[in-house]
């Protein structure tokens, strides 16, 4: 038999538009749209793509409860045996809704659903408990290689066939455990492990430690008086010109500059160097990003000791993790010598 | 940047617009702000009310450090 696929895809990849379709509220398309045509030359006969469900991004985004009740009646409409949603790759957005769309699907409908996306997309730690995610790269340039693992793994799915270990499928673990036999007992394996350890050689564990990266939140600003308060930014805001020619993305430094005496900041002065946002409004009155004004004033009011004289700033577009924590490190290790008590920190 | 420096001991505050992605990061202290090219303004307001509307946001912003949580925390008023 040939199986009826129903294809989750953003207003983006339908072709509607970009941002300024992302409103898009969602609707049925019959048949295939976009990188739904790589998946349907994948299943071949097995299944076949018979709607394609699309939803703006920030539609999703502002309104999941009403968006995913619209979209699940839609896919139920199509009779579907099967829903495959993305790839997102990278898209923060994207990747929420379609791990979202996926985990309804399996609850409400009961039928097999999967999606795609990086590693690093904030939809991959919010359901991939629920749902199986397939490895993507980060872009769109990785379609080729996300589509044969996608197909392969909805065909088992329908089929009622087991899946392998993720690393063998190319989807992203779920935090699973399967009981199995080795040849050799459990001393055996880790002695060897050991010894490839101290030999500084690869080896692979069998029980990774989950990584909680959080950090307790620190005590509360007791004396809002005497306090030196320091602002810090992601949103690229630096003297006219970019001195330091911080990056529009993937930045690799940050700056320290100096506003001791500045009350404003002016069109004149001050900019943003951050690519990925309209910077007309930054640029007309960076105070909209750090809002130094307004600090200054309070500041004159004493309502907290001083404003510190050297603000801290970045570009966090696309910038990877490493980078940004490093940045916080060594800023962190200023501030404390400045004796600074509390931090703001503005993003876009 | 912010849980570094958050680690180093201060009390931060992240002020931003999209909500989702500081929680994912793990800020501790957030103040959602306006929009993503202007969080602290609002270019359909006159200057004056502008710069009213960041002011109630930066006294947000001091009151959620002058606030003391066990648990990641949005200050939405």
């Amino acid at each position: 038999m040939t199986y009826r696929v129903v294809h989750y895809i953003n207003q983006f990849f339908a072709g509607i538009g970009g941002e300024e379709q992302a409103g898009q509220k969602p609707l049925l398309k019959e048949g295939i749209v976009g990188p739904g045509q790589a998946l349907a030359a994948e299943f071949g006969d097995k299944a076949t793509i018979v709607a394609t469900v699309v939803c703006g991004d920030g539609y999703f985004a502002e309104n999941m409860d009403e968006a995913t009740e619209t979209i699940i009646g839609l896919i139920a409409s199509c009779k579907a045996d099967a829903v495959i949603a993305g790839p997102a790759f990278n898209a923060g957005r994207y990747g929420t809704a379609c791990g979202a769309v996926c985990t309804a699907v399996k609850d409400r409908l009961a039928i097999p659903a999967l999606t795609a996306m990086y590693p690093e997309n904030p939809g991959v730690d919010l359901f991939r408990k629920e749902t199986i995610i397939v490895e993507t790269a980060d872009s769109a340039r990785g379609l080729r290689k996300a589509v044969p693992p996608m197909a392969s793994i909805l065909l088992k799915l329908l089929e009622g066939r087991e899946l392998g270990l993720p690393a063998e499928e190319g989807y992203l673990p779920q935090g699973l455990r399967k009981n199995l036999f080795r040849a050799e007992p459990g001393a055996e394996r880790a002695a060897s492990m050991l010894v490839k350890k101290l030999r500084g050689e690869p080896f692979e564990t069998e029980y990774p430690m989950p990584v909680f990266d959080r950090v307790p939140p620190a005590p509360a600003l007791k004396d809002l008086k005497g306090a030196r308060i320091a602002l810090v930014t992601s949103g690229g805001i630096v003297p006219k010109g970019n001195p330091d020619h911080i990056e529009a993305s993937s930045a690799s430094r940050y700056g320290e500059y100096d506003i001791s005496g500045v009350s404003d900041l002016t069109s004149a002065d001050y900019a943003t160097a951050h690519g990925g946002y309209d910077p007309t409004y930054a640029d007309g009155d960076a105070d909209r990003v750090l809002p130094v004004d307004v600090l200054r004033e309070m500041e004159r009011e004493g309502i907290f000791a001083k404003l510190h004289d050297l603000f801290y700033t970045t570009v966090g577009n696309g910038t990877p993790v490493a980078m940004a924590a490093r940045f916080g490190r060594e800023i962190a290790v200023k501030l404390r010598e400045a004796a600074v008590d509390a931090v703001i920190l503005t993003s876009t | 940047m912010v849980k570094e420096i958050e680690r180093a001991g201060f009390p931060v505050v992240h002020m931003c617009t999209i909500i989702p992605i500081s929680q994912t990061v793990g800020a501790n202290r957030i103040v959602p702000t306006i929009a993503i090219p202007h969080p602290f303004g609002d270019p359909t307001k006159s200057p004056e009310e502008e710069k009213a509307l960041r002011r109630a946001l930066v006294e947000k912003g001091l009151k959620a450090l002058q606030t003391e949580i066990t648990e990641q925390t949005v200050f939405n008023d």
